[in-house]
């Protein structure tokens, strides 16, 4: 695609690690006019100057009210521009609602041509979230283990346990109270500062 | 059995009806199983109500008429049976144009016709001195903060088109604008003007209620086809958000309202801020005056639940006095089919009548408000964007 046929687009997300995941699927698809907005202030007058094909924004943004007052007739607006609105395609809405993401595009700008920048972009605001997801259950994973040290820890020392005895009986406490081995750490550290 | 329901809202103190049904019970009293999901942007909660992911929704009462009529985004049909709020809004000026307004003040600077003349003029001298127009910030093209705005500085000779900046900002973004000088002024709700004038970076000019009497603010919005397959539901709905309207106006339970109300899941600012708004006594300066109306913002009171078709009527007006949309009786008749008294007074059980009299809006400029003569009534505003 050459740089004169390939549509202008604006990012407007202040996450800066999501806004290069999605700027490099953009690049890499061939979209190489892309431009990212962290600053939400004079946002508009921003948006203005670059005058893009297509404007997405992330839907935790409270800024998205702001585009939304671009299709309002105002003089200060060169091309008018509207929300990506499929009425036919009500899975691409409800999807794109989901992953989190909205698209606006200029007046004209023809259907084809929004659909694959769309999807793209669900798609990897859909990856986001399952790394970010993935990243929080690391680190609870990281801190739970640090929990249980801590917990086997203090069993070896109270009740002359090896570290081995100390896990067998963290765990065996576990299944019989139906509970996950970090909650039972937890009560014992809890429980070993209360006794201090 | 009970009936799982998601509803959005928007973190402002007219949301407080559908927060104290779900917190106080009386949801559940009623078989409901509401989960609350709180926004960050009207254009959220109105997709999400749109495509289902929302049954229900804290929304603007002009949003709900925009997307009947499928102005600035898809049609999607839109059932108000219940009125969260009435009023509500204030104007909230910087210190530099609380001093300019009050150098060019002619009269009672209560009066809104009076603040809107000497507005007109420091408007005149700013251009005169070649400095940039005012701006003013509001919270959505279909907002009654935007109509609100208009309406007033209009009525003093000022072109909201023509002789200022009018800007949409969140609400959350409002009192950082103001201090950092992006905005001169803005209309927006409960909480963030108090928050302004505690911080002492704005004034509070006026209440809406100078400007309207009752005003149509936030609605219980559910698609329109949603309410015809779920009447039952939309019934108990509609009798829990009462009874927290009838809970949160009764003087004795407003302070423990507050509480809940500031909770950092719910409105999360600190609780006198909100006791405030609740019993409509607003410090409206940083010097610390207090101002008290029992018009500021009504829950319930005075009727002011039920849905009254004039008033959206009159927001319709509006769209098209500002050139949102053309004049259209058919479109005219959508608008007041949006706000469903008759749904209301279903779930309440007995034959209601709105609390006003002859005039639903009671607007401080222009004739006495009737759905039955917009044009007519239109025609008596010099400044517009409506040709007839």
């Amino acid at each position: 695609m050459s740089a004169e046929s390939s549509p202008k687009i604006v990012i407007v997300d202040e996450s800066p690690i999501r806004a290069a995941i999605l700027e490099e699927g953009l690049r890499e698809a061939g979209f190489t006019r892309v431009v990212h907005i962290s600053e939400m202030q004079s946002l508009l007058a921003r948006i203005y100057s670059e005058d893009p094909d297509v404007i997405l924004i992330d839907l935790e943004n409270p800024s998205r009210d702001v585009l939304e007052a671009m299709f309002q007739v105002s003089r200060a607006v060169r091309r008018p521009i509207a929300m990506f609105v499929d009425q036919s395609d009500s899975a691409s809405i409800q999807a794109s609602v989901d992953a989190g993401v909205s698209a606006y595009i200029v007046d004209g700008l023809k259907k084809e041509r929004i659909k694959p920048i769309l999807d793209l972009c669900i798609s990897r605001f859909n990856a986001f979230s399952k790394l970010q997801d993935e990243l929080d259950r690391t680190k609870s994973a990281l801190e739970e283990r640090k929990v249980i040290d801590r917990a086997k820890g203090i069993l070896m020392k109270v009740k002359g346990l090896t570290e081995d005895e100390a896990y067998v009986l963290l765990r065996s406490t576990a299944m019989r109270e139906k509970k996950k081995i970090g909650e039972i750490a937890q009560s014992i550290l809890t429980a070993s500062e209360l006794l201090k | 059995m009970t009936t799982p329901l998601h509803i959005g809202f928007i973190p402002l103190v007219d949301a407080s009806a559908l927060i104290i049904a779900v917190d106080k019970g009386f949801a559940t009293a009623e078989g409901l199983d509401v989960t609350l999901t709180r926004e960050v942007s009207w254009s959220n909660v109105r997709d999400k109500l749109n495509i289902g992911r929302f049954d229900a929704a804290h929304l603007l009462a002009p949003v709900a008429i925009a997307s009947s009529l499928g102005l600035g985004h898809v049609k999607v049909p839109i059932a108000a049976p219940f009125n969260l709020g009435l009023n509500g809004n204030a104007i909230t000026i910087s210190p530099a144009l609380h001093a300019a307004i009050m150098g060019e003040i002619d009269g009672d600077p209560r009066n809104p016709l009076v603040t809107a003349q000497a507005l007109s003029r420091v408007v005149a001298a700013r251009r005169k001195a070649g400095a940039e127009p005012l701006t003013f910030g509001m919270t959505f093209p279909f907002s009654t903060h935007n109509y609100q705005l208009r309406f007033w500085m209009a009525a003093g000779g000022v072109d909201p088109d023509e002789d200022v900046h009018l800007v949409v900002l969140p609400p959350p973004y409002m009192v950082d604008s103001l201090a950092n000088g992006h905005v001169d002024a803005f209309c927006v709700g409960a909480p963030w003007n108090s928050v302004a004038v505690d911080l002492g970076v704005g004034h509070i000019l006026h209440f809406v209620s100078d400007i309207l009497v009752r005003a149509a603010e936030k609605v219980l919005a559910v698609r329109q086809s949603w309410s015809d397959k779920n009447p039952e539901v939309l019934a108990a709905l509609i009798r829990a958000a009462s009874r927290a309207a009838q809970f949160i106006e009764q003087p004795d339970n407003r302070s423990e309202a507050a509480h809940i109300l500031a909770k950092p899941e719910y409105i999360g600012v600190d609780a006198q801020v909100i006791l405030r708004t609740l019993d409509g006594r607003l410090k409206i300066s940083p010097d610390g005056k207090i101002r008290e109306s029992s018009r500021y913002l009504l829950v319930g009171r005075e009727g002011a639940a039920r849905p009254d078709p004039a008033q959206a009527a009159w927001l319709y007006a509006q769209m098209v006095r500002w050139g949102q949309t053309a004049m259209r009786p058919d479109a005219l008749k959508t608008a007041m089919e949006v706000f469903r008294p008759d749904l209301y007074d279903a779930a309440m059980g007995q034959p209601g009548k709105s609390g006003n009299g002859a005039d639903a809006i009671g607007a401080f400029a222009g004739p006495a408000f009737t759905p039955d003569d917009i044009a007519g009534h239109l025609a008596a505003f010099e400044i517009g964007r409506w040709k007839p």
